[in-house]
């Protein structure tokens, strides 16, 4: 388990000096991660094995803590059969990560392919097209979005303008949710930027070759753009389908999960069970369930990359 | 090169018709073509920037308007009149505490956070980097899989525990986790340590300088880039932090902008748009003045680790 590091010295020079200089370098090393352990214990394994332990109770936090009673399997039987707003949160969640986050990388990379062409003013709007990205997760964006959508907002002004009737955005349970959905494909600055730094890694030569051979843009797209920059719309795909699995400022403030619970998220609905109806055992299920769809989705694509992520072979020593 | 630009640009898959390619008449000298495709590049591009940050004028120029004028004139980008009434009332905030308390609480939580997690996290990406020790490959493992962790999992337990503890409307269970440093800034730390030459720890090491002094003397020094660009994400999500503030501070005496505004842009407490746009606006000035002189910065943390949440 341990992975014995580069420089064991065995037996072949296990001279005094070495061996203190081994045992003094794991002091050291332990000394330096020594605050991330800590925390690590703290703050991240002993709670995840209490949330474990809590997701078995009935335990509520208006009670103490001696009063959480072992209930089996009760929370996640509940959740699957009888908690009905638990499957449409489950439902408006996945809604929501199946067209937000492939819909915002197929912004990124157009963008950061149109910005990768070397023509003047790059840098303005590199920038201008990361600000949302900074700003989007902001309680001031989102209290500014429900007015985007809101029936006197800037939206329907701009309906207006083209002579499209106005219409409810967040009190219509079709619509509320792409509120959300247009505000996460707004944020796709960080990765435009993470594709514009993968474009410009990819040596010109391969394109001027394909140009000689005869290739078409879409072409050089599908067999060299795609296949080059397949690492790192791997790593975006995972690290952002994470993120909008656990979306919650956004929905509590813009929908709240109305209407109809059709914007209630996974994360938005176990703060309700936790910190609002104060059901910390059933919160916790919930919140383990997450963790094990999540586990499940990281497997699926770590899984399924070696056929469709292409890695250089790297050339390093 | 230039073959390729075209291809990109005229490609129906980046949003430009194709009709564009076939207009453009080959007896034209070529400069000329590539000056009108250089203006429909920069009219495309260009509109389609205004229309991302379209909706951040609007907020500015909302704020400026008179409270009678917002909504009447939506779609007017520039105020009849500029007024910083809805500033001053703003201001003000709500049951007589004003935003000059939200704006204390938020600069000490977010200027402690981000001192100590940018401290930590560099100690902790020396530790993991250069230093040889039993476990570090399966540490290092846990510290990444803990970038895919939902923070719901261990919230709840963190919630029970400080709330035994008391301190519930403290700044502790804000600060304490951040001791730890956080794993997506000791990742891209460990990043940028990479480049720096093994060579100059070991010739430090043969002047006799231990791997404390190395580590303050040569990689600290060296590092400070890649503690900037920390320092700038940890200021914005700091800043930005909702949650954390949500569960542990419950006294409106001890609110931070976030909190603050939710509050204060409740529809059914406040009506005064004007004071909530306001409000709004000048919550994002700190992130906006830090993006405008930092923003190298900020391109380069996020090009050289390929991630970010």
């Amino acid at each position: 388990m341990a992975v014995i590091p580069i420089k064991p010295a065995p037996a072949k020079s296990a001279t005094p000096t070495k061996k203190r200089n081994f045992r003094q370098s794991n002091l050291i090393g332990y000394i330096f991660i020594g605050p991330w352990l800590l925390a690590f214990f703290a703050f991240t394994l002993m709670p995840m094995l209490a949330s474990l332990y809590f997701s078995f109770t009935d335990y509520s936090s208006l009670d103490s803590l001696d009063k959480a009673r072992w209930i089996g399997f009760q929370n996640f039987e509940r959740m699957f059969t009888t908690d009905t707003k638990y499957i449409k949160a489950v439902g408006a969640t996945f809604y929501y990560v199946i067209f937000a986050i492939p819909l915002r990388l197929i912004f990124a990379l157009g963008l950061a392919m149109l910005l990768n062409t070397g023509r003047s003013g790059m840098g303005l709007y590199r920038a201008a097209f990361y600000a949302p990205s900074i700003v989007g997760g902001s309680i001031a964006v989102a209290v500014m979005w429900r007015q985007v959508f809101g029936t006197e907002g800037l939206f329907n002004g701009f309906l207006a303008f083209l002579g499209v009737p106005a219409r409810t955005w967040l009190g219509n349970p079709d619509t509320a949710i792409w509120t959300l959905i247009v505000l996460a494909v707004w944020q796709f600055g960080s990765p435009m930027l993470i594709f514009l730094a993968g474009l410009k890694q990819i040596p010109a030569e391969f394109y001027e070759a394909a140009s000689i051979d005869g290739a078409s843009g879409l072409r050089k797209f599908i067999s060299i753009t795609l296949p080059l920059l397949s690492p790192v719309i791997f790593f975006n795909l995972i690290m952002q389908m994470i993120s909008g699995l656990m979306v919650f400022t956004q929905a509590f403030i813009i929908t709240g999960g109305a209407p109809l619970d059709t914007t209630l998220f996974y994360a938005l609905y176990i703060y309700r069970r936790a910190f609002e109806n104060f059901q910390m055992g059933y919160a916790s299920a919930m919140a383990w369930v997450l963790l094990l769809i999540i586990a499940f989705f990281a497997a699926i694509v770590f899984r399924s990359s070696s056929q469709w992520v292409y890695y250089e072979t790297k050339e390093e020593g | 090169m230039k073959a390729q630009i075209s291809s990109f640009i005229l490609h129906p898959l980046f949003f430009t018709p194709k009709i564009m390619s076939l207009s453009f008449d080959l007896s034209v000298p070529k400069q000329k073509r590539e000056l009108i495709k250089s203006f429909f590049y920069h009219l495309f591009v260009g509109g389609f920037c205004l229309l991302m940050v379209y909706p951040l004028l609007w907020l500015f120029s909302s704020s400026l308007k008179p409270t009678d004028e917002i909504w009447r004139t939506v779609m007017q980008l520039i105020p009849s009149s500029i007024t910083f009434d809805n500033y001053v009332n703003g201001w003000a905030g709500f049951g007589n505490i004003s935003f000059t308390t939200f704006y204390q609480n938020s600069l000490i939580y977010t200027v402690l956070a981000t001192l100590i997690t940018v401290f930590f996290s560099g100690m902790v990406a020396y530790g993991f980097s250069r230093v040889n020790f039993i476990g570090r490959k399966f540490w290092f493992a846990c510290m990444i899989t803990t970038l895919m962790l939902p923070v719901q999992v261990v919230i709840i337990p963190q919630y029970i525990m400080f709330s035994n503890l008391k301190w519930l409307n403290t700044l502790y269970p804000l600060l304490l986790p951040r001791f730890g440093g956080q794993a997506f800034f000791i990742f891209m730390i460990m990043q940028f340590v990479r480049g720096i030459p093994k060579e100059l720890d070991e010739a430090a090491e043969i002047d006799g300088c231990g791997k404390v002094g190395i580590f303050f003397r040569i990689i600290l020094p060296l590092i400070q880039p890649a503690l900037v660009t920390c320092a700038i994400f940890s200021f914005y999500w700091t800043w930005e932090d909702f949650l954390t503030p949500l569960i542990y501070l419950n006294s409106p005496k001890l609110y931070t902008i976030s909190l603050a505004l939710r509050s204060f842009a409740d529809p059914s407490a406040n009506t005064d748009w004007g004071a909530i746009f306001a409000m709004s606006a000048l919550s994002l000035m700190p992130v906006f003045i830090i993006f405008i002189f930092f923003q190298r910065y900020l391109v380069q943390g996020i090009s050289t680790t390929g991630l970010k949440g």
